[in-house]
């Protein structure tokens, strides 16, 4: 582990050195937004999302060759489908008292399917795994740009917002009848979660996305009394996951986002039975 | 507090032909109702027979297919501020993390403010104080007691000085003592304001509550007719009244036949 330490100040290894960067950059807004995810239960909307990102990436590549759009990146596209997702979830989850889930279920598959079909008919070499697993390889200047903005927009909203989201999470109907929009404050959240997730694609994918959105935020409420700390514990839990993950795979030459999701999997698990067998 | 009334009725909240249905089923049919100011009332029923539809109808948070509701005059949307609710707390997520004085804070949510002032603190601690739980105002809603929950839930409501409280089955899950100790605090919220509440119990209700309103679209036979005071007396200890299914109802009075 000592030659990651070395190699993260190696010059020729700017793109570790970024993913380090990248990875603690982001713990700020995956712990603040996996919390409200957690204690909001809305993981499967979250799931959605990520993978309607793909649908986003998907349009934009085939733009991009097809029709000589090129400043339509995959990175507009991803966050256009990743709002329109959200919204979309948002308001069916507020409006449609039956088949939610099969609603959102078919926009979660559908989402996926048409990222697919539109890189068949796009031509070149197309790196499928890069995208459903993370690829820190891929992760530029610009990208530590968007998430030191996505932190600033986060951090801000939930320090003026924070009683407003805290009852929205905890008793709706009740932060309601006190007055506040609760459906605009809903909104609101998931389109921060939707902005997050697409951050989060870039360091463990679509298919892991949920893991490290939940995870840390599942360990935090071990511990949390309340939900700032729960925030404050799962920013420093999802700091410590990213950064030893990426150590073990550069060290073992594993792809990174996948041993993040298996070493925070396995911390909440062996943690989860410890905590059992306390109580029991 | 504003106490504009069209009629120059003291009648605080006022239902009229109220009809609601839920998926095609009927919950509420042709339902006339007024409470008075000061009421202490009992909300009764069958599961399923509309008790909460009622409670969320004048709460303002569902409409009615038909009819129209008044609370002080004025439509329930508008007359919220002046209301406190308690919802069910078995609706809450058990995990939540959050302290006592922090769920209490809620019920100071406003508008205009974004964070809660020295006096919203004030006040909430007021309400605490007021249902007992000062011990308790740090520690976790989690790991309170049914009984404890349903008093936090009752301070939440009570922090804004409402002038009616609403309060969706105080006395689920609780023992006879804690809900003795209970009636006895709405008791002297009484005093202040118009209690309504849904009581899942259909025969009896605490001695303090003044008048019962019985929820249900059919009649319903209560065989708790047959007991008498002596009865009642050795299981409850005297506490409760029976309830007097000719005295106040939801819809055209009722015959128990």
């Amino acid at each position: 582990m000592v030659d990651v330490f070395y190699a993260v100040f190696d010059p020729d290894n700017l793109f570790l050195k970024y993913a380090f960067i990248m990875g603690g950059l982001a713990s700020i807004c995956f712990g603040i937004i996996g919390t409200f995810v957690t204690t909001k239960r809305i993981g499967y909307l979250a799931g959605a999302i990520s993978h309607c990102v793909f649908g986003g990436i998907g349009l934009a590549i085939f733009l991009q060759a097809n029709m000589g759009l090129a400043w339509f990146d995959p990175m507009l596209g991803a966050v256009l489908a990743a709002i329109i997702a959200a919204v979309t979830m948002g308001l069916v989850s507020l409006h449609a008292q039956e088949r939610e889930d099969s609603i959102i279920g078919t926009l979660w598959a559908v989402g996926m399917a048409s990222g697919i079909l539109l890189i068949d008919k796009t031509p070149g070499y197309f790196n499928l795994a890069s995208y459903l697993f993370g690829d820190i390889l891929l992760i530029s200047s610009k990208d530590l740009l968007y998430v030191a903005c996505l932190d600033t927009l986060v951090l801000c909203s939930t320090i003026i917002f924070f009683n407003r989201f805290f009852g929205v999470c905890f008793d709706s109907e009740f932060t309601l009848l006190r007055g506040i929009n609760t459906s605009f404050f809903y909104l609101f959240l998931l389109i921060l979660t939707a902005l997050t997730i697409v951050l989060l694609v870039r360091i463990v994918g679509i298919v892991l996305v949920i893991a490290l959105l939940t995870i840390p935020p599942a360990i935090a409420s071990f511990y949390a009394k309340r939900l700032w700390q729960m925030m404050l514990y799962s920013v420093l839990l999802c700091l410590f996951f990213t950064w030893i993950g990426l150590g073990v795979s550069y060290s073992f030459s594993l792809s990174s986002g996948p041993t993040i999701i298996v070493l925070s999997g396995s911390v909440y698990l062996i943690l989860l039975i410890f905590h059992k067998l306390i109580r029991s | 507090m504003q106490k504009k009334n069209g009629n120059g009725n003291d009648y605080k909240i006022k239902l009229n032909n109220i009809f609601f249905a839920y998926r095609n089923r009927n919950v509420l049919e042709n339902v006339n109702l007024l409470i008075e100011k000061g009421e202490f009332a009992s909300i009764v029923g069958p599961n399923g027979g509309g008790k909460t539809t009622l409670i969320k109808l004048i709460l303002g948070l569902i409409k009615p297919d038909k009819g129209s509701i008044q609370v002080f005059g004025k439509s329930p949307k508008k007359a919220r501020q002046h209301m406190g609710y308690m919802p069910q707390y078995a609706h809450l997520d058990m995990d939540f993390p959050a302290s006592v004085m922090d769920v209490v804070l809620m019920g100071r949510l406003k508008k205009s403010n974004l964070w809660f002032s020295k006096k919203d603190r004030f006040e909430a601690l007021n309400a605490i104080d007021e249902l007992g739980m000062i011990t308790y105002v740090n520690t976790g809603f989690n790991e309170l007691s049914g009984g404890q929950k349903q008093r936090v839930l009752i301070a939440r409501a009570l922090c804004n000085s409402p002038d009616i409280l609403l309060l969706d089955e105080p006395t689920a899950n609780v023992d006879h003592q804690t809900e003795e100790n209970l009636f006895s605090i709405l008791k002297n919220l009484n005093s202040k304001m118009t209690i309504l509440l849904v009581s899942h119990d259909l025969g009896f209700v605490s001695k303090y509550v003044k008048s019962v309103i019985c929820v249900n679209r059919q009649v319903v036979i209560h065989p708790t007719t047959i007991m008498n005071g002596a009865i009642i007396n050795d299981i409850y200890n005297g506490d409760l009244k029976m309830v007097r299914h000719d005295h106040r109802c939801s819809k055209e009075g009722h015959n128990h036949g």
